[in-house]
């Protein structure tokens, strides 16, 4: 057996023990690395192409201009620095926060199908958001207000529906999460009556409003939701760093997780805390933009061939940049003007994924 | 060194009680065996004593102190658990997992310490995996992964390391290795293991106490010479047996007896 001798070789032992760890650390670091290239890539060509082109020395000049308050080009600086850039950037934050909100729910409860847009976490903003917008006539800030309190309502009662006695201790291994991702497929049930019986009973143009929102669109992007958004996400992110170590213990079972000294149940309740919360603010942004957290953590460990929280976050931001150029700018092309909200494209990507994952999935487990 | 003690320990699921005030000692650097029948609550003993069970009453000590009172990583740094069904992420190779036993002893702003390094190439090689070190975990046969397993909690490098049913799913050959590793590690590190096993055999051959269950309660504990007797497979497992020396070891055998392939003198002898 090749066992004995590489243990009686003593250099085996110290200092290039570890010779193949650094070449897949490498691996996932270029593939990491290869995926915020293409973030910026994608960022560059939605802001500097589409329906409005701008040459790159030009965008410069605008940025700077607007910056330092110079002399600013007519139609264009104001095409970019109102539209296309905070667009662009709030595209980007909703992807990354979705991408890891869905792999934090993804990795912890070890189940592909427990994202917050599955397990109706989603369901819960858009009700919400619904019920301002028809009943309540409200635009802008408040659906955003309401979206995430809808948001943060449904995932505590989830939470607490899920957790009778056992989310909270260890319980006995994986009954808490498949009991969570249950509970939330039953609230998502119901709140879809909701959302339906709401946007029968609105008029129209309400029901038009309504209806844009809940397919999530970026076209009302703006500096100020761009703003509120990186301060939610650069309160969040620590938090994901500081949890990162915990869910890898975590990863293993809530018994050996135990064993390895993980509180599982506060640990969990933090995870719970900061995914939902991501889901919440992106959201409450742009309303939820379907399958982006749920394709994202599969995508990602797909192409690194690891769990990775980075490149969830990144292949989150690629989908939603690629989905929303495709979005605003390809589909007019085919469908004579009109312009389809970001989450259409999602959803129409994620479907098919869905089964694609649920048939190689089966094949491997069995 | 350790001593696990737990004192009136009652352990209830919701509100079903499964030990009701149990005294134990897993006794310091020995291997001990829980055997009993199945649900008789020897996993659920092993989950109070590893602290994935809070204690509905009574207590369970390490070195005198309650175990609930002390932070989660400091009695991890003592006291190892390897669960009955852990589980591998996708993609995880070896030495990543067994990596990941090391979790307690690293600080909030860990970094990867020598110390580290040497505890894990240390459980690689005693569990002979170290060749296995770079392959997915996925990729490995069932005795192979649950060596990467014990890989890990001995990379925990614990004082006191507990196994629920670590042979499992294993064929002979494995289930006799796994018992021969954590024999090893007891005999080189004076760990104090105490493991839940279903096969009595093997369980009267590897132990130095046998801890016999029946009902949530302890029904006898002992040398498996003194303890392992037709009497006690008769009231734990309800089984009529002859048990005899081991032609290997001299530790006690049991020979079931069945309703079948009995010759008729043993029949009556029994009835």
């Amino acid at each position: 057996m090749t066992i004995t001798t590489s243990r009686v070789n003593p250099s085996a032992g110290t200092p290039n023990a570890g010779s193949g760890r650094p070449r897949r650390t490498r691996l996932l670091l270029n593939r990491t690395a290869f995926l915020a290239a293409v973030v910026v890539v994608l960022f560059a060509v939605s802001v500097l192409l589409g329906s409005y082109t701008v040459t790159i020395p030009d965008f410069f000049r605008i940025l700077i201009a607007h910056l330092t308050g110079g002399e600013k080009i007519p139609g264009a600086s104001f095409i970019v620095m109102e539209n296309k850039l905070p667009r662009a950037v709030i595209g980007t934050m909703i992807g990354a926060a979705f991408g890891l909100a869905g792999a934090l729910f993804q990795t912890m409860l070890r189940n592909p199908l427990a994202s917050p847009d599955v397990i109706g976490i989603s369901y819960g903003a858009s009700a919400a958001a619904v019920t301002a917008i028809v009943v309540f006539g409200a635009s802008g800030a408040a659906v955003s207000a309401a979206a995430l309190g809808g948001a943060l309502g449904v995932a505590a009662i989830i939470y607490a529906i899920s957790s009778g006695g056992t989310l909270r201790g260890t319980g006995r291994g994986d009954a808490a999460g498949n009991r969570l991702i249950l509970a939330g497929v039953g609230i998502a049930a119901a709140l879809h009556a909701v959302v339906n019986f709401l946007m029968t009973r609105a008029d129209i143009r309400t029901a038009a409003d309504a209806l844009v929102w809940l397919n999530g669109s970026l076209n009302s992007a703006s500096w100020d939701r761009a703003g509120v958004l990186a301060l939610a996400l650069a309160v969040l992110l620590p938090a994901v760093v500081a949890l990162a170590g915990p869910l890898r213990i975590l990863e293993l079972g809530p018994d050996a997780a135990a064993g390895l000294g993980i509180r599982v149940g506060a640990t969990r309740l933090a995870l719970v805390v900061t995914a939902v919360a991501l889901a919440a603010v992106a959201t409450a942004a742009a309303g939820p933009v379907s399958f982006v957290a749920f394709l994202a953590g599969p995508i990602a460990r797909r192409f690194t061939g690891k769990a990775s929280l980075p490149a969830s976050a990144l292949v989150g931001a690629v989908i939603v940049l690629a989905a929303d150029y495709v979005a605003a700018n390809l589909a007019p092309l085919l469908l004579d003007g009109t312009v389809l909200p970001v989450g259409v494209i999602t959803g129409a990507l994620g479907a098919p994924f869905l089964l694609w994952l649920l048939v190689t999935a089966n094949r491997k487990d069995a | 060194m350790a001593v696990l003690n737990a004192k009136d320990l009652t352990l209830k699921y919701d509100q079903r009680c499964v030990v009701d005030g149990l005294s134990a000692e897993i006794p310091e650097g020995k291997v001990t065996m829980i055997v009993g029948a199945n649900a008789c609550g020897k996993s659920t003993l092993l989950r109070g004593l590893s602290r994935l069970l809070k204690p509905a009453a009574g207590a369970v000590t390490l070195d005198g102190k309650d175990i609930h009172s002390l932070p989660a990583r400091e009695l991890a740094r003592t006291l190892g658990l390897l669960p009955q069904h852990p589980s591998a992420p996708d993609g995880i190779t070896v030495r990543d997992l067994v990596g990941r036993g090391r979790y307690p002893h690293q600080g909030f702003f860990r970094s990867w310490s020598e110390r580290d390094e040497t505890a894990v190439q240390r459980a690689l090689e005693a569990t002979e995996t170290l060749a296995l070190a770079e392959r997915n975990v996925d990729e490995l046969s069932g005795g192979q992964r649950q060596r990467v397993w014990i890989a890990m909690a001995l990379a925990q490098e614990t004082d006191v390391l507990l196994l629920d049913e670590p042979t499992t799913y294993l064929d002979l050959a494995h289930q006799v290795e796994v018992l021969d590793l954590v024999t090893d590690l007891n005999r080189q590190r004076g760990t104090t293991v105490a493991i839940v096993l279903h096969d009595l055999n093997l369980a009267a051959r590897y132990a130095d106490t046998v801890i016999a269950m029946k009902d949530g309660a302890v029904v006898a504990v002992g040398s498996p010479l003194e303890v392992v007797t037709e009497g006690l497979v008769r009231s734990v497992f309800g089984l009529e047996s002859r048990v005899i020396p081991d032609p290997v070891s001299g530790t006690p055998l049991i020979i079931p007896i069945g309703r079948h392939h009995v010759p008729a003198n043993e029949l009556e002898l029994v009835s």
